[in-house]
């Protein structure tokens, strides 16, 4: 799979460590971190860029044929 | 000899000798193993897998099933090798597999008299009472029964390499529609990658007598080999197989560098893995001629008709004798004639031409007749008979049986585009009522199938297919294409059988012997009846209970029937059956080159301390920690015991002073206005209230409540802070800090940056530690009041930084000092020189964990992962004023219940008792069962301050247990052990020798 970094342009998914639904609060209720949906198509997950830029990404990917439809700062989405 | 006098793409200049089973045999340069073998004469080159049947060679190409060789010798043997895709070089060796004393005697063979009870399926059914039978009896008799090659059971001795290709267009395949793909996008400037599996380009044309703008196919080859050689845009791969596609775009390929040779020359690698990435893929892997089921198909003497062409026509090797030997061609269609045609021309006696079709090809039915070739329409072959093909039993078009005399079995059962790549992404085949095969379905389109991989068999349909699809995409990209004109192509002499109004015959019925759908697992027409009648309809499980496409060929040559027959057995057209969906690797991998060089030292790369140079001269053994190596201890002469070793270690900390490299902890440098805010929202206790010039521990939370990790913060400046985390979680709690930093709270404002790498620390330990400093004459003032515990300072030292933390792991007075990674090596010895009168002592990881046990200090062990705050006793350091990560979920009731299990010290009643970690807690007088379980050791030691072994647990209501008795259960490695529960903190429990 290739993720396109909006920092280090296309690279290969291996360079990324993958956390999971972007849609989920990090803090707060049980709910909110163990109730997760499991969307057959598009879903906004958190990819860490460890190999390459050090960036949070938000990865929209179609979870039934991993295409990536986006991939942008994480930081410009929550701010 | 069945070598042709002439003709073929063989260098008759370089004759090339080779042995199999040992004989010496002749083949020459441009052959492959199964071409010289054929023009040997050598006609049985394998046993099967599970009868022992006799084998020969089936086809011309990688879908081979039967003939499977064991290539080479001792460590570099390499079984299961096809001997269809092994291009002939001088001293190859290949053994013949499956067979017992010999592949002319086998005596497993005998298999084929019980082959009753080998039925599918059988393995859940003959073998199954008495139950205890199956593992030690049956299970290695099959084992040893049936089979393939075996492993060499020894190190790979060769090297593999391991590329990387970008491009815009990847074409798989060599053939014409590949060669016209790759020429059209070349000469339009797309970067184009084109993969072949085979020594040549050609494809096909290889194999057949075309013309091509009025000259041989060849003279076409050879100039588009040329041209796409001079541009710099097209890299061409030859004996590159792609065997996969992943997503985003990803092609694996494995190009066999230097198998074609005696040896890998200097500097190259026997494979070289290719990862390629490519915009757009063009699969031209053309389509694979099928056999058809009838009794005694898989007999020697038995070839698909294809494969005969290429043995003429490419290798110049007749598969019989060209004088004597007598050949019939079987087909369902018209590509079989073409191979009659081609047998004739090489001067063979063609016997009969047997067409299940009433009519159709009608010029070849003219010239073959004027050739005297019988010619039966509408008849079928019932049975090949002999052990090597002798004879023909054929049912003609008035249902009478024939005898005809045959050496040779040509079989044209239609053709299967290769589309097993195509499948590798969940796109599923569809079946072709017009084609009467799968063809690739819809979906993603980044790989397009062209030629007969479309099934598109005609030259001039892949010519053209491969020129208009890289049009497409050079267009796609804005680049027009300066094609020539279109090659002409003489006439459109059909590749496949022309579609048929009526379904081909796949099996002929009233055979009277074994009649195989899968030749490589030996499945027959009834296993795949038999599975029907037992209730397995679906494709995935007839496969499974039959063990149909299961081999290594995955089933190249065996689905498509497979699965007509089991469409016929229930009834259901083969479009409703479906197919198997082919998974990666298309073709079989060695794992040597997955593996790549990332193998012994290089399987993950070795992370060393900027100490490292120094405690090798110290004499240190090494002990690998994660990636690090790490300094275990420190052996003097004489020492018998590493245990004496690092009893020594630890008393030289406890009573004088020692030297340890901790270099490894992780450390981040967080910094900027917000950073204060940032760090109280990281750790559970608070850090914005920390002066400049104090350290302060720190605890993290993981987002569920758990404990993630813990350190030492130490604020430089305002602004700047100065963390450390555990050695294993350093990567681990960066990433949570950028998650903090860029998605929770992307309005501070606030940097962190790993500088794990950049310093070199040492911890000096001991009650003469401050003595070791004072001699070291730093620019510092290290006195307690200016440098009181937990506090640190920065300065200068021989022209670099340095840095002061006065902290301690072990429990005595203790400074970690610390100075830029490339000056660790002079700090350390600088302070081994500086330390040398009080016998500065190094020591290692082992005695580092002893002093921290004593100590009672959580470290991996404790902070596994399922552990709280409150249960490693730091609860109290919660705060209830400000929001951290982890905070709500720290205070659910079951992360705080009183009876979890808690961190206690264990302290053997007898103090020589060993406790070892891993051991488990009950309460004397009851029973050592689960239920009774009240926690475990995580960490032990022999304490040589205490005399005594000593060991951290984990206990239920520990904290409120202290002075209890508890028996250390631990049936596994010894005896039971009776402790008393103890505060984890062993030594100075008041602190008092670390404020020193």
């Amino acid at each position: 799979m290739r993720i396109p970094c909006p920092f280090c342009g296309d690279r290969d998914a291996q360079e990324f460590v993958y956390r999971g639904d972007a849609s989920v609060a990090a803090t707060g209720a049980p709910d909110d971190l163990y109730l997760r949906e499991n969307p057959a198509g598009p879903m906004a997950e958190h990819w860490y860029h460890a190999r390459g830029c050090r960036q949070w990404l938000v990865v929209v990917r179609d979870t039934r044929t991993h295409e990536i439809h986006s991939a942008t700062f994480a930081k410009a989405i929550a701010s | 000899m069945s070598r042709l006098p002439q003709g073929g793409l063989i260098d008759r200049s370089q004759p090339l000798s080779f042995t199999f089973d040992g004989r010496k045999l002749g083949g020459f340069a441009g052959d492959t193993l199964a071409s010289a073998l054929i023009a040997n004469g050598v006609e049985l080159v394998g046993r099967s897998f599970k009868y022992h049947r006799p084998r020969g060679i089936m086809t011309a190409g990688p879908e081979e099933p039967n003939a499977l060789v064991t290539l080479g010798q001792g460590a570099r043997a390499e079984p299961n090798t096809r001997a269809t895709t092994v291009e002939l070089f001088d001293g190859l060796s290949a053994t013949s597999q499956n067979r017992w004393p010999s592949l002319k005697l086998d005596l497993l063979a005998a298999n084929q008299l019980v082959a009753p009870l080998l039925v599918a399926g059988f393995y859940y059914k003959t073998f199954m009472w008495p139950e205890r039978f199956w593992e030690r009896v049956y299970e290695p008799l099959i084992r040893r029964a049936a089979g393939l090659g075996a492993l060499s059971g020894e190190p790979d001795p060769d090297a593999y390499d391991r590329d990387h290709g970008f491009c815009d267009l990847l074409v798989i395949g060599g053939g014409p529609a590949g060669l016209s793909a790759a020429l059209t996008a070349g000469r339009a400037g797309l970067r184009v990658i084109l993969a072949e599996e085979d020594g040549r380009l050609g494809g096909r044309l290889l194999s057949e007598r075309q013309i091509i703008d009025d000259r041989p196919a060849q003279d076409w080859v050879d100039a588009v080999s040329v041209e796409l050689a001079s541009l710099a845009n097209v890299r061409v791969l030859v004996r590159t197989s792609v065997f996969g596609v992943y997503d985003g775009r990803t092609y694996g390929a494995v190009e066999k560098v230097s198998d074609h040779l005696p040896s890998s020359p200097p500097g190259q690698p026997r494979q070289r893995l290719w990862k390629i990435v490519a915009g757009r893929a063009l699969l031209a892997t053309g389509a694979a001629e099928q056999p058809i089921v009838f009794g005694g198909n898989d007999r020697p003497g038995v070839m698909l008709a294809s494969a005969v062409s290429t043995y003429l026509n490419r290798f110049a090797a007749a598969p019989l004798d060209v004088r004597a030997g007598r050949a019939v061609v079987f087909t369902t269609g018209d590509s079989g004639w073409s191979a009659a045609e081609d047998l004739v021309e090489a001067g063979v006696h063609v016997a009969a031409v047997i067409d299940s079709r009433p009519e159709g090809a009608a010029l070849s039915h003219d010239r073959l007749a004027k050739a005297g070739v019988r010619i039966l329409r509408g008849a079928v072959v019932a049975d090949a008979l002999g052990s090597q093909l002798k004879a023909v039993r054929v049912r003609d078009s008035q249902g009478r049986e024939i005898r005809i005399a045959a050496d040779l079995l040509a079989v044209a059962g239609g053709w299967a585009p290769s589309i097993g790549l195509g499948a590798h992404l969940g796109r599923k085949p569809v079946w072709s009522e017009d084609l009467q095969a799968f063809v690739m379905g819809q979906g993603v389109q980044d790989l397009t199938p062209i030629g007969a991989a479309a099934g598109r068999y005609s030259l001039g349909d892949a010519l053209l297919d491969g020129r208009r699809e890289a049009e497409r995409i050079a267009g796609e990209r804005g680049l027009t294409a300066a094609s020539g004109p279109t090659p002409k192509v003489m006439a459109p002499k059909v590749m496949a059988p022309t579609p048929l109004a009526a379904s081909p015959v796949r099996q002929v019925s009233g055979h009277r012997s074994k009649a195989f759908v899968d030749f490589q697992n030996d499945v027959t027409d009834t296993d795949v009846a038999l599975a029907v009648q037992e209730g397995f309809t679906s494709v995935e499980h007839v496969k499974r209970y039959t063990t149909l496409g299961m081999a290594t060929d995955q089933g190249k040559t065996s689905n498509l029937n497979g699965h007509a027959l089991l469409a016929a057995a229930t009834g259901r057209s083969i479009g409703e059956t479906g197919t198997i969906l082919s998974r990666p690797p298309h073709q079989p991998v060695s794992i040597g080159v997955l593996a790549g060089p990332h193998r012994d030292a290089h399987f993950r790369p070795t992370r060393r301390t900027p100490g490292h140079g120094w405690a090798q001269a110290n004499g240190a053994s090494f002990v690998d920690a994660g990636l690090w190596t790490r300094a275990q201890w420190f052996a003097r002469p004489g020492e018998k015991h590493w245990l004496d070793t690092v009893n020594r270690e630890v008393m030289a900390v406890r009573t004088g002073v020692g030297v340890c490299d901790v270099s490894t902890l992780g450390k981040i440098e967080v910094r900027g206005p917000d950073a204060a805010i940032l760090l109280d929202r990281l750790y559970a206790n608070t850090m914005s209230t920390l002066a400049v010039g104090r350290c302060r521990y720190g605890l993290m939370l993981r987002e569920d409540g758990f404990v993630m990790d813990d350190g030492a913060v130490t604020r430089l400046s305002e602004q700047q802070f100065f963390l450390t985390t555990t050695t294993a979680n350093a990567a681990r709690v960066m990433q949570h800090i950028e998650y903090a930093r860029q998605v929770l709270w992307p309005d501070l404002d606030v940097t962190a940056c790993s500088q794990t790498e950049q310093w070199a620390t040492f911890a000096v330990a001991g009650p003469h530690s401050r003595r070791v400093l004072d001699a070291m004459t730093l620019d510092l003032d290290v006195s307690d009041a200016a440098l009181p515990y937990m506090s640190a300072t920065q300065g200068r030292w021989r022209g670099g930084a340095l840095r002061l933390y006065r902290l301690s792991f072990s429990g005595e007075l203790a400074y970690e000092v610390a100075c830029p990674a490339d000056r660790g090596q002079i700090l350390v010895e600088a302070l081994f020189d500086a330390g040398r009168e009080l016998e500065i002592t190094p020591y290692g990881v082992e005695a580092l964990s002893v002093l921290r046990i004593e100590k009672g200090h959580a470290a991996g062990a404790e902070l596994n992962g399922r552990t709280t705050a409150h249960d490693l006793g730091l609860g109290r350091l919660l705060s209830k004023t400000k929001p951290f990560i982890g905070r709500e979920m720290a205070a659910r009731p079951a992360l705080t219940a009183p009876d979890r299990p808690r961190l206690v010290g264990l302290k053997p009643i007898r103090p020589a008792d060993r406790i070892r970690a891993g051991a488990h807690l009950v309460s004397p007088g009851v029973a050592p069962i689960a239920q009774n379980d009240e926690g475990h050791v995580t960490s032990a030691a022999w304490s040589p301050s205490l005399h005594s072994h000593v060991a951290l647990a984990l206990l239920k209501r520990g904290p409120d247990r202290h002075g209890e008795r508890i028996i250390v259960h631990d049936p596994v490695r010894g005896a039971d052990v009776e402790a008393k529960v103890t505060s984890p903190v062993f030594i100075d429990p008041e602190g008092s020798r670390l404020r020193g």
